[in-house]
C-alpha cells in the first residue's frame, strides 16, 4: 500500500479556553475524495486553517506522502502541494483571471513572461480537466461558479496535489454544484487528492470515497462512504439520534395577513434581485421559502422588513404598506406589527458591543414603555424587561449587562428571537433562524416559532437548510433567480422535487 | 497675456507642481497598497527641515536630500507600525504624524539654529541649482520653440526632472512588474495575497517605505530647491493638496501628473495675480487659494465622475479563517 | 468573556498612553538640552500655581471642551470630524456678526444670541461634508480637511474685504460693543468673595462648556437619538435593520458636532479677543482630536482631557517665556497623545490583555 497523500497525527488547537481541535488523526489516500463533515463550529475550518498554515497547531504532526512536513505559513502549504479553495473566494475582483492566477506564483520580476506562460498552462489545464474560463475576463464579471473555477485553477497552477474545498456548494446553484462535482470527479481520475469539507450529507454520499465526521473539535469516526448511511452520519455528527421532524399540530390558517403582489427589488448596482414576487401568508401559518443562497430570499426579507426599497404592492391585514420613501423603514414596519429576525444576527440583528439590555431595545427604542419622559429613555425599566425576557427564553448567562459579543451564537439568537417574538407581531419575518446555533437552541427556537404560529400569527421563514424548511413550514415556496418557482405542501413533496425547483428547472407558475 | 508671460506662468506651474507630484505619487504607492496616508504633509515637512538643516551644516545638498529622505522614512515607519503592525486607525496615525512633524521641526530648528524655528538661508552647494539643458541657450532665439525649451523645459533643478520621471517609472512598476501586481492586489484584497503565500505585511511596509522616500524628496525639494532654507510650516497644506490630487487622479500615475499640474497651475496663477478680473467679475485671491480644495470636494461629491478608492484601503488586515 | 476589566480599558490604557507620551516628551526636552523636571515644575507653577495661571488653563480648557466634544460626538457615530478647526472659524464669524450687528442690551442676552449664531454657523459648515457623506459617499475625513482650508480662505476674504474697519490694516473686525463683553471669572467670583486674577481670560463660557459636557453625556447615553447614534456608529447595516435612518443620523451627528466646535467661539472670540481675528482658533479644533481620544470619547473624559491640555497649553506658554523650549513642544505632546491613545492603542492594549488573561488563568 502506498503512503497516504496526507496524514494528520494528534492535531490539537485551542483558542483560549476553547478547544477547537482535539487530538485529530486522519489519513487521506491518494486519488480519493475524502469528505469531512460536521456541524457549524465542529472545528472543520480550524483544522483546514492549520493545514494551510494560517494557524499553528498546539500539538500534532502532519505527514505529506509519508514525510513529516511543517506548515508554518501558506507558502509552505503551497510548496507542499496543498491547494485551498475557501468558502469566501480569495480573488482580486478587479483583476483579470490571468492576473489572479499568477499572483504570488510569478516566474520573475517582470509580469509579461509570467502572463504568457500562465496563458499556455491555463490552456493545458483547461483541456486536461475541462475547466473553461476566459483568461482575460475581469473577476467581478464572472458568475460565482466560474469564480470558483478560477480558485481551482489557481491551486492547479501551483501544482497542488491535494485540493481542499471548504463548503464549496454553499453559494452555488444545484446545477453549478453538479458541474463542480464533475470537475472534482475528473480531478480524482487524474490522481489528485481532494478533501471536501461540508455540512451537507447529500454531497458526502454523492461523491466521497471516505468520510470523517467531526464533532466538538474531535474526529468521531472515519468510514468508507459506501459502508455508511446518511442517518448514521447525522447521528455521528450531532452525537445522538436527531429528530429531523419537528412536532407540531396541523396548521389552522385564518384570514390572510400578508399579501405580496409583483414585488421587485433592484440593488445599488442596478441588478434585479426580486423579479416580481407574489405570495400571501395567512394567520396561523408558516410559509417557508426554500432556495440556494443568493436567489433573492435575503432581499425579500429585507424589503418586507423595510431595510431596502422596492416596487410593487404589499398589504398587511388589507392595508397597503409603502415600499419606498417615507414610511418604508424598519421602524415603520415594527409600528404596524411586523417583526423581523434577520438572517445575519451579528451584522444586523444585534449591536455586538452593546449590552444585552440595549440590544433588547434595538429597533424598539421608541417604545413608550422604555421612555422616562419626552426627552430621556428609561434604562432601568429596559433592564428589567430584558431580565424578564432572558429568563423566559432561557438565555445564558441571564445577565442584561453582558455585551452581545460575549454570548454564544445560540444565546445571541435567543436574544434576537425573544425581542422579536415578545412583541407579539402579526407577521414575523425569520431568516436563517438556526444558522450557527447549537442543537439545543435550535429545538428551542423552532418551538418558539411554532408557538407563535399557534397563536394565530403569520410567519415567513427563509432558510437555506432544506430540512428546516420541510419540517417547520405549512407551505413551501421555492425561490430561484428572484422569482417564486412554485409552491408545494411539505407532505406532498420531497427534496428531489424541491431541488429541481431550486435549480430553476421547473416553473409551474404561482400557487400550488 | 503674451507668450512669454504664459511661459513664465507655466514655468512656475512646473515648479509648484513638482512637490505636489512627488507627494501625490507617494500617496499613490501607500494607498494602492491599502494604507491611507493623510500624513504626507508631516513627512514632507520633516524632510524639508532635515534636508535644509543637513545641507546647511555640511554644505552638501545631496547629503541634505539623503537626510530628508531618511527623516521622512522614519515617520513612514511610524505610520507603518501604527497601521500595519498594530492595526491602528490609519487616519488618526496620519493626523498624529502631521502634528509631530509640525512640532518637532520648530523645536529642533530652534535648538540648532536659534532663528525662531527656521534654518539659515542656504547658499551655493547647499541648494539645488537649475540645470540648463543642452542647446537651451543656442535654441533660445528660435521663435516659439526656443523660449519654450529655454524657459519652460530647461532651467529646473534636477529634482524636477526626477519627479517627472517618477511618473512613467511608477506606471511601469505598478503595471509591468511582479511587485506592482502584488502591491495593487494587497490594496484590493489582502486575503488573496496572503493565501497566495505572499506577505501582506512585507508588501505594505514596502509601499509605505516608497511613500516615505518620495515624500522625503518632495520635502527636500521645497527647502533646498524651491526655496533656500526651511521655515516653519513651509509645506502649507501641500500634503493635503497632493491627497486631493490623488483622489482627482483616481489613484493612477498619469492622471496624477495631470492633477498635480492643474493644482500647480492654480497656485501659480494665485501667486502671480492677486485678484483676477474676468470681464468685470473680480475673482479674489482667496478663491484661487481655496480652489484646489473646492475642486476636490466637487470631485469627491462625484459630480465629475466617481473616484473609487482601493477596496481594502484604510482597513487593517486581520487574517480570517 | 471580556478580555479585561472595564476599569483597565477606561483608566489604565489612557494612563499608560499618557505616561508614554510624557516620557517621550521628556526625552525631547532632554534632547534640546533642557531639564524635564525643571520644565514640569515651571509648567505646573505657571499654569496651576496662581489664579492667573488657572485662568489661562481654564480658558484653554474651555476651548478644548467644545472641540473635544465635537470630535467625540462624531466618533460615536463612527465619523472622524477633522473639520473642528474650520467649524470653529465659522462659529467665530457667526459670533462676530451677531455681536457687531445686533444691539444687545446686556451680555446675558448677547451670549444666548452668540451661542445660537456660533452653533448655527459651525453646524452649517459641517452640514455640507455631512450631506456629501450621507448622500454621495464622499469620505468625511477628506471633505472636512478640505473645508478647513476653504474656511480659512473664506474668513480671510470676509475679514480683509468685508468686516475690516475702514483705515485698519489688520485683517480683523472692529472691537465688539461693550455690552457683549462676557464677565471673566474674576468678575463672576468676586461677589462670592473669591479673588481671581483680573487679567486671566477665563470667562463665563467655561460654565457653558461644562454644561455642554453634561448635555452631551445625556444625549449620548440617555436619549433615543444618542441610542441611534451609537448603534449607527457600531453598525450601519444594523441601524438600517432597526429602522434608524443613516442619512438622519449622519446629518444630526455632524450638525451637533459642528455646532459644538462652532460654540468654541463664545470663549475665544466673544470672551477673550472681543473681536474676530484671522487666526482665532489657533489649532484648538485639532486639539479636540487629542482631547477626545484621550478622554475615550466620553464627555467626562473630554472634560478631564481638556483641562489636561489646558494645563499643557498654559504651561507650554510659560516654558516658551522663560526657557528655550518653544511653544511647539505642546504640538509634539499633542501628537504623541494622539499617536498613543489613537493610532498605537493596540500597542498598549495587546500586552495588557495578555496580562489580564494570564492573571485570570492563574486565579482559575
Amino acid at each position: 500500500m502506498t503512503a497516504p497523500a496526507l496524514e494528520l497525527k494528534g492535531i490539537s488547537k485551542a483558542f483560549g479556553p476553547v478547544q477547537a481541535n482535539k487530538d485529530i488523526s486522519i489519513a487521506v489516500q491518494p486519488g480519493t475524495i475524502h469528505g469531512i463533515i460536521g456541524e457549524n463550529g465542529a472545528g472543520k475550518s480550524t483544522l483546514m486553517s492549520i493545514l494551510y498554515g494560517f494557524y499553528k497547531a498546539d500539538a500534532g504532526e502532519i505527514f505529506i506522502k509519508g514525510e513529516k512536513t511543517a506548515i508554518p505559513d501558506s507558502q509552505a502549504a503551497i510548496a507542499a502541494g496543498i491547494g485551498m479553495v475557501f468558502q469566501h473566494f480569495k480573488l482580486v475582483e478587479n483583476f483579470t483571471v490571468l492576473e489572479n492566477i499568477i499572483l504570488g506564483a510569478e516566474d520573475g520580476r517582470l509580469l509579461r513572461p509570467s502572463l504568457s506562460k500562465a496563458r499556455k498552462v491555463l490552456r493545458q489545464l483547461e483541456q486536461e480537466y475541462e475547466l473553461h474560463v476566459d483568461p482575460d475576463e475581469i473577476i467581478e464579471n464572472l458568475s460565482v461558479g466560474h469564480q470558483q473555477r478560477v480558485e481551482i485553477l489557481k491551486a492547479l497552477y501551483r501544482q497542488a496535489d491535494i485540493l481542499i474545498l471548504d463548503e464549496p456548494t454553499g453559494v452555488l446553484t444545484p446545477a453549478e454544484a453538479d458541474q463542480l462535482f464533475r470537475i472534482l470527479d475528473r480531478l480524482r481520475e487524474e490522481g489528485k487528492t481532494i478533501i471536501l469539507i461540508t455540512h451537507k450529507l447529500r454531497e458526502i454520499m454523492e461523491i466521497t470515497n471516505t468520510v470523517s465526521v467531526m464533532r466538538r473539535g474531535q474526529m468521531t469516526a472515519t468510514v468508507k462512504t459506501a459502508d455508511t448511511t446518511p442517518e448514521q452520519l447525522a447521528e455521528l455528527m450531532v452525537g445522538r439520534k436527531v429528530l429531523l421532524q419537528v412536532e407540531k399540530a396541523p396548521a389552522q390558517p385564518g384570514k390572510t395577513v400578508l399579501e405580496v403582489e409583483n414585488l421587485k427589488v433592484t440593488d445599488a448596482k442596478g441588478v434585479a434581485r426580486l423579479k416580481g414576487v407574489s405570495l400571501d401568508i395567512r394567520a396561523g401559518e408558516i410559509l417557508g421559502i426554500a432556495g440556494v443562497a443568493g436567489n433573492g430570499q435575503s432581499e425579500l426579507l429585507e424589503v418586507l422588513g423595510g431595510m431596502i426599497p422596492g416596487d410593487g404592492v404589499i398589504r398587511l391585514n388589507g392595508a397597503e404598506i409603502p415600499l419606498s420613501g417615507q414610511g418604508a423603514n424598519g421602524k415603520a414596519r415594527r409600528d404596524i406589527g411586523i417583526a423581523h429576525v434577520p438572517e445575519d444576527r451579528q451584522r444586523d440583528g444585534l449591536i455586538m458591543d452593546f449590552h444585552a439590555w440595549e440590544n433588547v431595545a434595538f429597533g424598539y427604542h421608541h417604545d413608550p414603555a422604555y421612555q422616562k419622559n419626552a426627552l430621556f429613555m428609561d434604562n432601568a425599566a429596559l433592564r428589567e424587561d430584558t431580565a424578564r425576557k432572558m429568563e423566559k427564553f432561557d438565555v445564558r448567562p441571564p445577565d442584561p449587562w453582558l455585551a452581545a459579543k460575549n454570548f454564544s451564537g445560540g444565546n445571541q439568537q435567543k436574544v434576537v428571537v425573544a425581542r422579536e417574538i415578545e412583541r407579539n407581531p402579526d407577521l414575523l419575518l425569520v431568516g436563517q433562524p438556526t444558522r450557527g446555533v447549537d442543537i439545543g437552541a435550535i429545538e428551542f427556537i423552532h418551538k418558539q416559532i411554532i408557538a407563535l404560529r399557534d397563536q394565530g400569527k403569520a410567519i415567513l421563514l427563509v432558510s437555506v437548510e432544506l430540512d428546516e424548511i420541510m419540517s417547520l413550514s405549512d407551505r413551501i415556496a421555492v425561490m430561484f433567480d428572484g422569482q417564486i418557482m412554485g409552491e408545494r405542501l411539505p407532505d406532498q413533496t420531497n427534496a428531489q422535487e424541491l431541488g429541481l425547483l431550486m435549480a430553476g428547472m421547473a416553473n409551474d407558475g404561482g400557487a400550488a | 497675456m503674451d507668450y512669454l508671460t504664459l511661459l513664465q506662468v507655466l514655468d512656475s506651474t512646473v515648479r509648484l507642481a513638482t512637490p505636489l507630484l512627488l507627494a501625490c505619487l507617494a500617496g499613490l504607492f501607500s494607498e494602492r497598497a491599502g494604507i491611507f496616508d493623510i500624513g504626507l504633509e508631516g513627512k514632507m515637512l520633516l524632510a524639508a527641515f532635515f534636508s535644509a538643516a543637513v545641507a546647511y551644516v555640511t554644505g552638501s545638498v545631496w547629503l541634505g536630500l539623503l537626510a530628508g529622505i531618511a527623516s521622512s522614512m522614519v515617520l513612514a515607519g511610524l505610520h507603518g507600525l501604527a497601521s500595519i503592525t498594530f492595526r491602528g486607525n490609519q487616519l488618526i496615525s496620519g493626523v498624529a504624524i502631521n502634528f509631530l512633524a509640525a512640532g518637532m521641526t520648530v523645536l529642533i530648528a530652534q535648538d540648532w539654529f536659534k532663528q525662531g524655528g527656521r534654518t539659515p538661508s542656504l547658499i551655493g552647494g547647499a541648494r539645488f541649482e537649475p540645470i540648463t539643458l543642452p542647446l537651451a541657450e543656442t535654441l533660445q532665439p528660435v521663435p516659439v520653440i526656443g523660449p519654450l525649451y529655454h524657459d519652460l523645459i530647461s532651467g529646473h533643478t534636477v529634482l524636477v526632472y526626477i519627479a517627472f520621471l517618477c511618473v512613467p517609472a511608477t506606471w511601469w512598476l505598478l503595471y509591468r512588474t511582479r511587485f506592482g501586481l502584488r502591491l495593487r492586489a494587497v490594496g484590493e484584497n489582502p486575503a488573496a495575497v496572503d493565501t497566495a503565500g505572499v506577505s501582506v505585511v512585507g508588501l505594505r511596509y514596502a509601499a509605505v517605505a516608497i511613500c516615505g522616500i518620495l515624500c522625503g524628496i518632495a520635502g527636500a525639494y521645497l527647502a533646498t530647491a524651491l526655496q533656500a532654507g526651511f521655515v516653519k510650516d513651509m509645506t502649507a497644506g501641500r500634503g493635503y493638496i497632493a491627497l486631493a490630487a490623488l483622489i482627482f487622479a483616481k489613484w493612477r500615475p498619469w492622471y496624477a501628473l495631470s492633477a498635480t499640474l492643474l493644482f500647480g497651475l492654480l497656485q501659480a496663477v494665485a501667486l502671480r495675480y492677486q485678484n483676477i478680473d474676468l470681464g468685470g467679475v473680480v475673482i479674489p485671491v482667496q478663491v484661487m487659494d481655496a480652489l484646489p480644495y473646492i475642486l476636490t470636494v466637487v470631485i469627491l461629491a462625484g459630480f465629475v465622475g466617481k473616484a473609487i478608492p482601493p477596496r481594502a484601503g484604510g482597513e487593517p488586515y486581520v487574517k480570517e479563517r | 468573556m471580556e478580555k479585561m476589566p472595564k476599569w483597565a480599558d477606561v483608566v489604565l490604557i489612557p494612563l499608560i498612553s499618557l505616561i508614554l507620551a510624557a516620557a517621550i516628551s521628556a526625552l525631547v526636552i532632554l534632547g534640546i538640552g533642557e531639564d524635564p523636571v525643571a520644565a514640569v515644575k515651571l509648567m505646573v507653577k505657571g499654569s496651576l500655581g496662581s489664579t492667573y495661571g488657572w485662568g489661562y488653563t481654564l480658558y484653554y480648557a474651555t476651548n478644548f471642551m467644545f472641540t473635544g466634544l465635537a470630535v467625540a460626538v462624531a466618533f460615536h457615530a463612527s465619523m472622524f470630524n477633522i473639520g473642528g478647526e474650520g467649524q470653529a472659524m465659522l462659529g467665530g464669524l457667526g459670533v462676530a456678526l451677531v455681536c457687531l450687528f445686533v444691539p444687545w442690551p446686556h451680555w446675558s442676552v448677547a451670549i444666548l444670541g452668540a451661542i445660537a449664531a456660533s452653533a448655527v454657523f459651525g453646524a452649517a459648515w459641517a452640514a455640507i461634508p455631512a450631506y456629501l457623506q450621507a448622500r454621495r459617499g464622499s469620505h468625511i475625513v477628506i471633505t472636512t480637511i478640505m473645508f478647513n482650508f476653504i474656511a480659512a480662505a473664506l474668513l480671510n476674504y470676509v475679514l480683509v474685504n468685508l468686516l475690516r474697519p475702514a483705515g485698519s490694516m489688520d485683517p480683523a473686525t472692529a472691537k465688539f460693543p461693550a455690552a457683549t463683553n462676557l464677565p471673566t471669572l474674576h468678575e463672576l467670583l468676586a461677589p462670592l468673595g473669591i479673588s481671581f486674577s483680573k487679567s486671566a481670560p477665563a470667562n463665563v463660557s467655561l460654565i457653558i462648556a461644562v454644561l455642554a459636557c453634561v448635555a452631551v453625556w445625556a444625549l449620548i447615553w440617555r436619549t433615543r437619538l444618542g441610542f441611534e447614534l451609537r448603534a449607527f456608529g457600531k453598525s450601519e447595516s444594523g441601524a438600517r435593520y432597526a429602522g434608524i435612518s443613516p442619512f438622519k443620523i449622519t446629518m444630526l451627528a455632524m450638525l451637533i458636532s459642528g455646532g459644538l466646535a462652532g460654540m468654541m467661539a463664545i470663549n475665544n472670540v466673544m470672551g477673550e479677543a472681543e473681536r474676530l481675528v484671522l487666526n482665532a482658533v489657533e489649532g484648538a479644533g485639532f486639539i479636540g482630536i487629542a482631547v477626545s481620544l484621550m478622554g475615550r470619547n466620553h464627555p467626562f473624559g473630554v472634560f478631564l482631557a481638556a483641562i489636561l491640555f489646558g494645563f499643557l497649553y498654559q504651561g507650554g506658554a510659560e516654558l516658551a517665556l522663560w526657557t528655550n523650549i518653544p511653544r511647539e513642544l505642546i504640538v509634539v505632546i499633542q501628537a504623541l497623545v494622539i499617536l498613543f491613545t489613537g493610532a498605537l492603542d493596540n500597542m498598549v492594549r495587546m500586552p495588557l490583555e495578555r496580562l489580564f488573561l494570564a492573571l485570570r488563568r492563574k486565579e482559575a
